[in-house]
């Protein structure tokens, strides 16, 4: 949860506003300076949710006039708080973003049918909310009926984005285009849905105009493609278009022509070939494109295709071409072009030769994210990106501060050369992908690695380990990463010692998520009050069991300590273990397979 | 190579039980192409997570090879790593068929054969090459490309399966594209030959 809610309990009524304009009276009376609306229209100017929060404990007159004045609510974790909580607490809601399931349930952890239902939030936000406008999702399960009921109980909702969430089919999208008349932005992104056609899109009114945000790239089935080009002629203000795979480069031109003016464009296949005059008309649409900054789609691509993007390439920010396995001349040819990129995504089958054309063309890249091409289980011949890579490009990108790498080597003395040349690291996960692989060049665990990214790089806040790992690693963490928020560990450490470090340090964490690590109870129990200042634990395939659970369940009431119940499960180990504060209780909403404890 | 759980979730390991045509060993790819699994988009069957801690703990020692120079061992599959969300998984099965990577192997008919053979695109570079080496291996003569007559002159013409499962003639498009798309090659024999190189 992210908002602090006060110990005692709240006030409900609102202050009727001080009627005195005059200076002298006011002077006089020491318990309320402002009126009530003059605090509340300068909160109303508040957006960040540190500051609201912090706001919000200066006194009742001030946690009165934040909570009339919010308009966004975050909630990270849905089970922290109840619905009911929180419409009482916040009455003009305008737009919920709600995450649901442990991060962990992306790699296939948490067992289906596990929660985050948002249908039991909707319900009561269909009697307090009525003005609700924007809802973002991510990794919630939302059923066709949910989307029915959203677009029944909000006459002005505009906005709706679903990210990694599942549990609805496009029946449930057509809800949403058929009803909502004021719908600005529908951003569907790597959800599990029952594609069962592209009808979905056809339903958009014929006199619906007002679509600024459109992003069907996770649908395969086909759409309609008269209807789609009628319906980006209309909205003149579409900025965002991200449409599917199926989509062919002939329509792609046609819809370019039609919306000229995107900001965000995602391609589809781009594997078809081109007739010389067909290849120009889709060349000039691109060069056409003059408020371009976001590319991405890339399906299928050959290098031959890239050249018909270069003119579009010049205002770029952000290039994903993670589904695209480029090879490294088809990548440094298109960056050459690419002057001004800050965020880069890629597959790596560029290779360590590609992110050397990434250093030396990007001076101004910020964000890097190299993903693997192929099952590294299934790969007979190794491929992919190695320390040398990573080495370029922190030799070329100075102002890099996020990356994403995963790689088949690394060793201890290029992550220290790596941040030394970028200490301003805020999020560093580093996936070496074969578990507990050393420092290939020393055969030593990469606790020196990570030990020199946690004390040069003084900003940072997320950090992912891999590799060979010893306890040492995690006192190097618990010393030095003063400001890290979110931490992932999977087959590293030695023992209890390990974890104990991390918990006794990182005045700062929020979120530990942690998998195959020989961490058992004493570990778990040795700062159980930390939890209670953290969004959540998870702990898998780990040595805690029923018992050590129990007593941290016992020690800490306020904390719901959850264990997922496999089958085959002895009930001694607590092999899956998620614990999470919260001031909703207990998952009233649990399978048989979680217990709460 | 064993393999007992899949991202996929669909195989049970009846491979080894089943009866069919082909080499041993010659399956590899038939797995990929599941397009039912692909557009529908479905998360991977309960049966996967469960295994995870069995799994996870066992299996994970197998996977501590640091030594380059030795070829790879088989690796245990670990549930959930890399950790890549399964929607991103699930487009490798894709690359696999068509791009760079590990090798572009494709299965090779010929009418009349017994048994299908294999073979790496990525090993030639261009279309004589392919079909030299296509020559060598069924001993037979296919003979010159030309655009208006395909293979005329002889009694073969090579074709392949496309992404959309049409059978094209080999040669039409651009290297580059022709192996990006071509999922299997058959060496089509006498009249049904005869009928393409006259289109």
């Amino acid at each position: 949860m992210d908002f602090s809610l006060p110990t005692e309990p709240m006030n409900h009524k609102r202050k009727n506003p001080d009627p005195s304009p005059d200076s002298d009276e006011s002077t006089t009376q020491l318990s309320s300076p402002f009126p009530d609306e003059v605090l509340e229209r300068v909160l109303s100017l508040l957006n960040s949710r540190k500051d609201r929060n912090s706001v919000s404990l200066v006194c009742k007159d001030w946690y009165d006039a934040e909570r009339w004045s919010r308009t966004h609510v975050f909630i990270g974790n849905c089970y922290s708080v109840s619905p009911e909580i929180l419409t009482r607490r916040f009455p003009n809601i305008r737009s919920v973003t709600l995450k649901g399931k442990p991060r962990f349930s992306d790699f296939d952890l948490v067992p289906p049918k596990w929660g985050a239902y948002v249908h039991s939030w909707l319900l009561v936000f269909a009697t307090k909310y009525h003005f609700l406008e924007e809802l973002r999702l991510k990794r919630m399960t939302v059923s066709d009926e949910s989307l029915k009921l959203l677009a029944f109980s909000f006459p002005n909702f505009k906005a709706l984005s679903l990210l990694s969430c599942d549990g609805f089919s496009t029946d449930g999208l057509a809800s949403i285009t058929t009803h909502c008349k004021n719908l600005t932005e529908l951003d569907i992104q790597e959800n599990d849905i029952d594609d069962k056609s592209g009808k979905w899109l056809s339903c958009f009114p014929e006199n619906f105009m007002s679509l600024e945000v459109l992003n069907f790239a996770n649908l395969n089935s086909d759409v309609n493609f008269e209807a789609l080009e009628r319906l980006v002629s209309r909205c003149k203000s579409l900025i965002v278009l991200k449409v599917n795979e199926n989509m062919t480069l002939e329509q792609l031109h046609r819809l370019l022509v039609l919306a000229p003016h995107l900001r965000e464009l995602g391609t589809g296949s781009l594997l078809q070939e081109l007739t010389p005059r067909q290849h120009s008309e889709l060349k000039s649409a691109f060069n056409n494109c003059k408020n371009l900054n976001m590319l991405s789609g890339f399906y299928e691509v050959t290098s031959i295709f890239l050249p018909v993007l270069y003119p579009a390439c010049t205002s770029l920010t952000f290039l994903n071409l993670s589904y695209a396995a480029l090879r490294s001349d088809g990548l440094s040819n298109l960056l050459v072009h690419c002057p001004l990129l800050q965020r880069l995504w890629v597959l790596d089958s560029v290779e360590d030769e590609g992110l050397e054309a990434v250093g030396s063309n990007c001076p101004l890249l910020e964000e890097l994210r190299v993903f693997p091409a192929s099952d590294p289980f299934e790969d007979e011949i190794l491929h992919g990106v190695t320390e040398a890579g990573f080495l370029a490009v922190s030799y070329g990108c100075k102002k890099l501060h996020y990356v994403l790498y995963f790689c088949r080597q690394m060793t201890n003395a290029a992550v220290a050369t790596i941040v030394q040349n970028c200490p301003d690291f805020t999020h560093f996960r580093l996936c070496i992908m074969n578990p507990r692989q050393p420092d290939y060049q020393t055969n030593e665990p990469m606790d020196e690695a990570f030990g020199a990214v946690v004390k040069t790089c003084t900003k940072l806040r997320r950090l992912a380990v891999s590799g060979l790992l010893t306890d040492l690693t995690f006192e190097y963490i618990g010393k030095y990463a003063n400001n890290l928020e979110t931490l992932s560990v999977a087959f590293a450490g030695s023992s209890d010692r390990g974890m104990e470090c991390v918990l006794k340090g990182c005045p700062k964490l929020r979120k530990l998520e942690i998998r195959d690590c020989p961490f058992g109870n004493a570990a778990l129990l040795s700062s159980f009050r930390k939890y209670e200042s953290m969004r959540s634990l998870w702990m898998s395939g780990c040595k805690v069991t029923m018992d050590g659970c129990r007593l941290l369940a016992q020690e800490m009431p306020r904390l719901n300590v959850e264990v997922i119940r496999e089958c085959g499960n002895d009930g001694f180990q607590a092999d899956k273990l998620y614990v999470y504060r919260s001031v909703a209780g207990p998952r009233k909403d649990a399978p048989s397979f979680v217990l709460t404890l | 190579m064993e393999r007992s759980v899949s991202y996929g979730g669909n195989d049970l390991n009846l491979e080894a039980t089943e009866l069919r045509l082909g080499l041993p060993g010659s399956d590899e790819h038939e797995k990929q192409s599941s397009p039912s699994a692909r557009t529908s988009n479905k998360r991977a069957s309960p049966e996967v997570a469960e295994e995870s801690s069995s799994l996870s703990n066992s299996n994970v020692s197998d996977a501590r090879n640091s030594d380059r120079d030795s070829a790879p061992p088989a690796k245990a599959q670990v549930v959930g790593w890399p950790p890549i969300r399964s929607y991103r998984r699930n487009s490798f099965q894709q690359k696999k068929t068509e791009a760079d990577g590990a090798g572009m192997y494709v299965k090779v008919s010929m009418d009349g054969a017994p048994y299908l053979r294999k073979v790496d695109l990525k090993v030639y570079k261009s279309y004589p090459e392919l079909l030299k080496a296509l020559e060598n291996m069924f001993k037979l003569t296919i003979g010159e490309y030309s655009e208006r007559e395909g293979y005329n002159g002889s009694e073969f013409a090579p074709t392949y399966e496309d992404k959309d499962g049409d059978w094209m003639l080999v040669g039409d498009v651009p290297w580059d594209m022709f192996i990006s798309t071509c999922k299997r090659l058959r060496i089509m024999k006498g009249s049904e030959a005869r009928g393409l190189g006259s289109l």
